[in-house]
């Protein structure tokens, strides 16, 4: 028997971002309720924290036409209308409730003259929409949800991490870990979980995101047996550092593009005026003064190219740099020094306005931003595809399983815009602690199964008792291969040489071993988020593949164009009986007549 | 490639030691980056704390060449790569083993301090009115990304171990952060002067030296913070009233 403690509670939440503290604070507002709520890392550093622009909530502070239906509207479109839309019109609905709720809470939003909240413009957003805290918008959010959590009755379990989900016959009932400062195990039994682990960043080479960033929640949901949808929909960010080489995917917030900032190549050239799609033709500027007001809030003028969805940005760039007209480390230049020609105080106000940007290029880069541009190119930002779930309550094909933010999956389609991943946490965070929260009181009491538990134990110790090689160099090669098969443009090839080299690596993350003892060990660590790094690469693999079209965040050298025969399912991905990843299509969830008319009205 | 030696702190308890790792260094290093690099060469169980490795989460808290620092905006270039480069745990709080400590008496401390509590809506659709200028300072003190290097370096809790008695730093800067948010109406100056311990502070600004986040510590929240607990408790001509008054 392996030697183990058990905690108890009616929901427990895995995962200490935006959507997982809401979602915990919500089930704890049910009188009676024992929370637990499981963190990674300490609380308030979950990978929020490093959201930068701000959350897009349809407050129409700054400008009155603003609307949930324009806002859904804009989900939709940037989404190219994969997206589940009940997730879509829910969010749109409640984002404002969401945002006034974190101001009850303490939160400081940036103020309009007349005192409210401050909505900045983003790309694919119709209005300025986003509320923000200058660039640091995320750590406004986490902190405000962390300093009101902490009163709420919550039981935090810091640096503390997950390995398998259990489950007595269908039901989830609860989960078994490991805490990282002593290595020592926990069971924990609960009647609901939500999943509110984030994302899959860690399996690409180049990514904004933080070490966490493993997949976890997708491979736990995975192999409880639920299903994982639009996994081929990766966000590569347009604008990370790419120079010097250790800082290179750290993000440059959309934000400094939503200020006026400008993409110019080599030669200065402003390439986005050259390449528009179809679907935004009448919403961009016709030239530079126009975008300039527009971001200066001229109401009358349409957005600059640079403000553009994130996949089609972050393509333009990559065809520049691929066709020798790229800056000299392969990235472009992202300028906003040149908006003193427009502003006689633009070094202060662009040090007010971006000044988690000025900090980070002047001490990682020893560049001033006030004067010279920045060298950027795509990063891995971002997976739209997550954890299947009811578009209302949050809940998995699994019973007792819930996922919101990030690791679920269904609001953002095939591409998500800035901004609406903070909105997500909130509205569906909270959705997802309500609906876990009645689902737990609505059961009877259920057992957790020492089997399941001795398994777990054996596996996460297997580590310990083999001869293999350092779990690092596996994962330094998975990155490399993901980035290069599986990144920003794919082919049949490619993927399929993905899938071959992934099988290679399982066998070798099976084979991984490492010394030393169970506390606080980075290589033990490493080992057991292995699996979880390759269950979502193959899951993006495999999705990848399939879809033979380029669509939002998926772009296919052999499919360059988007194709109708792909328009109308959502590609699903289940752990079949043998063990093995099966693929489905599924059609997509159809919109109701009411959701047609305000798309059309705001085509 | 040139080589530069780290001399970290390893092990645990009694055992702990200074030992050398050579590794290469390229443009644009930081020490967290010599730190993985080092794990994954030779390494692989050395403990360190971090997340997000671009300034913005605060796990990476450490002492480089005796300096708090995070090491992830710690450039290798600053630093003289010619003799080893020390990195050492953090000294305010309970070493675990090698790089990493226990922080968590600063989650306790936090949750001591009474939480936000706003006043009655200013607009009848529930919502505040604040102006940009009143929100600003206290903007400041919220960019804090609790990396606690400003407790490490306070000599009250590094060499006098005040830790049941003294708030330290951080909880000055958050307590001056609900106590001059516009919409709060909660009262903190007793905790502040009693279970906070505030009068230990002796201004010595090392604390303002350390912070990543520029925030000028201080200046615009410890001392504002003391003067609120001399007006209230200390100040003659308030005594005297008070006893008059019997208020």
């Amino acid at each position: 028997m392996s030697d183990y403690q058990t905690h108890e509670h009616d929901v427990l939440v895995i995962g200490a971002g935006g959507a997982g503290l809401r979602a915990a604070i919500e089930a704890a507002s049910v009188k009676g309720l024992s929370v637990g709520l499981v963190c990674k890392s300490l609380l308030g550093k979950a990978h929020t924290v490093m959201a930068e622009g701000g959350m897009a909530a349809a407050m129409a502070h700054v400008d009155d036409r603003d609307n949930w239906m324009v806002h859904f509207a804009d989900t939709m479109r940037g989404g190219q209308y994969l997206n589940n839309p009940v997730m879509a019109e829910l969010h749109a609905k409640e984002a404002p409730d969401r945002v006034r709720e974190l101001e009850a809470w303490g939160a400081l939003f940036d103020r309009t003259r007349d005192g409210r909240i401050l909505q900045r413009n983003f790309g694919g957003h119709r209005y300025p929409r986003l509320a923000h805290v200058g660039d640091r918008t995320g750590l406004e959010m986490i902190r405000t949800l962390q300093d009101h959590g902490i009163h709420q009755g919550i039981e935090v379990y810091m640096e503390h991490t997950v390995t398998t989900l259990l489950k007595d016959g269908d039901r989830v009932v609860g989960a078994f870990g490991y805490d990282r400062e002593r290595g020592r195990f926990r069971v924990f039994k609960a009647k609901a979980v939500v999943l509110a682990t984030g994302g899959i960043g860690r399996a690409f080479k180049i990514t904004s995101n933080s070490w966490e960033y493993t997949g976890d929640g997708h491979a736990l949901a995975y192999d409880a047996g639920a299903d994982l949808i639009d996994m081929e929909f990766v966000q590569f960010h347009p604008t990370g550092m790419v120079w010097p080489p250790s800082v290179r995917g750290i993000l440059v917030t959309e934000g400094v593009r939503g200020e006026g900032g400008r993409l110019v190549n080599k030669d200065g050239k402003r390439f986005m005026f050259d390449d528009v799609p179809d679907l935004y033709k009448n919403q961009v500027a016709k030239d530079a003064e126009e975008g300039w007001r527009y971001v200066t809030g001229d109401k009358n003028a349409n957005r600059p190219p640079e403000l553009l969805t994130r996949d089609h940005v972050a393509r333009c760039i990559n065809r520049e740099v691929k066709a020798g007209r790229g800056s000299p480390h392969g990235g472009v230049y992202l300028d906003i020094a040149w908006i003193k020609e427009k502003l006689p105080n633009a070094q202060e106000h662009i040090k007010k306005k971006l000044p988690s940007m000025y900090h980070q290029f002047k001490e990682l880069a020893g560049v001033d931003i006030t004067t010279t541009p920045m060298e950027v190119g795509p990063t891995t930002h971002y997976v739209m595809g997550g954890v299947r779930v009811d578009g209302v309550t949050q809940m998995s094909t699994v019973p007792g399983l819930f996922a919101a933010g990030e690791c679920a999956g269904g609001l953002h389609g095939a591409n998500r815009l800035g901004g609406n991943s903070l909105s997500d946490l909130l509205v569906f965070g909270k959705r997802a602690g309500e609906h876990a929260a009645k689902w737990a009181q609505a059961q009877k009491p259920s057992n957790i199964n020492a089997a399941q538990v001795e398994l777990a134990a054996k596996q996460a110790l297997a580590p310990f008792e083999r001869s293999g090689e350092n779990p690092y160099q596996v994962q330094l090669t998975l990155q490399d291969m993901m980035q290069d098969k599986v990144g920003i443009v794919r082919t049949e090839n490619d993927m399929a040489a993905a899938l071959d080299g992934l099988a290679a690596l399982k066998k070798r993350a099976a084979a991984v071993s490492i010394d030393g003892n169970r506390e606080y060990n980075p290589g033990w660590h490493t080992c057991l988020d292995l699996p979880n790094l390759l269950c979502v690469s193959e899951a993006v693999a495999r999705c990848a593949l399939d879809r033979r079209e380029s669509r939002g965040g998926h772009f296919r050298e052999d499919y360059p164009d988007k194709s109708k025969d792909f328009a109308g399912h959502n590609t699903v991905i289940r752990k079949a009986p043998d063990g093995s990843m099966k693929l489905l299509r599924e059609p997509i969830v159809p919109l109701t007549d009411e959701q047609k008319k305000v798309i059309d009205a705001n085509k | 490639m040139p080589q530069a030696t780290f001399r970290i702190w390893t092990g645990a308890g009694d055992d702990a030691v200074f030992k050398d790792f050579a590794t290469d260094v390229s443009e644009g290093m930081v020490v967290l980056d010599a730190i993985h690099q080092i794990q994954a060469e030779s390494a692989p169980t050395l403990a360190c704390r971090w997340n997000c490795k671009a300034g913005k989460c605060g796990s990476c808290s450490a002492e480089v060449n005796g300096k708090p620092r995070l090491m992830c905006m710690t450039r290798l270039d600053t630093l003289d790569l010619s003799v080893p480069v020390t990195v050492e745990p953090m000294k305010s709080f309970p070493h675990v083993r090698d790089l990493v400590t226990d922080v968590s008496w600063n989650f306790r401390v936090k949750k001591s301090i009474k939480p936000f509590k706003p006043r009655k809506p200013d607009a009848p659709d529930g919502t505040w009115r604040m102006q940009q200028a009143d929100v600003d300072r206290v903007q400041e003190f919220r960019k804090c990304i609790e990396c606690f290097l400003c407790q490490d370096v306070c000599h009250v809790l590094r060499d006098h171990h005040k830790h049941p008695e003294f708030a330290g730093p951080r909880h000055f800067v958050y307590t001056a952060a609900l106590e001059m948010h516009p919409l709060d109406t909660e009262d903190r100056l007793s905790h502040m002067k009693n279970e906070g311990g505030i009068g230990y502070c002796n201004i010595t600004k090392c604390c303002t030296k350390v912070c990543p986040e520029h925030i000028t510590i201080t200046d615009n929240a410890i001392i504002p913070l003391k003067e609120r607990v001399v007006d209230e408790y200390y100040d003659p001509l308030t005594r005297l009233f008070k006893v008059f008054t019997g208020k």
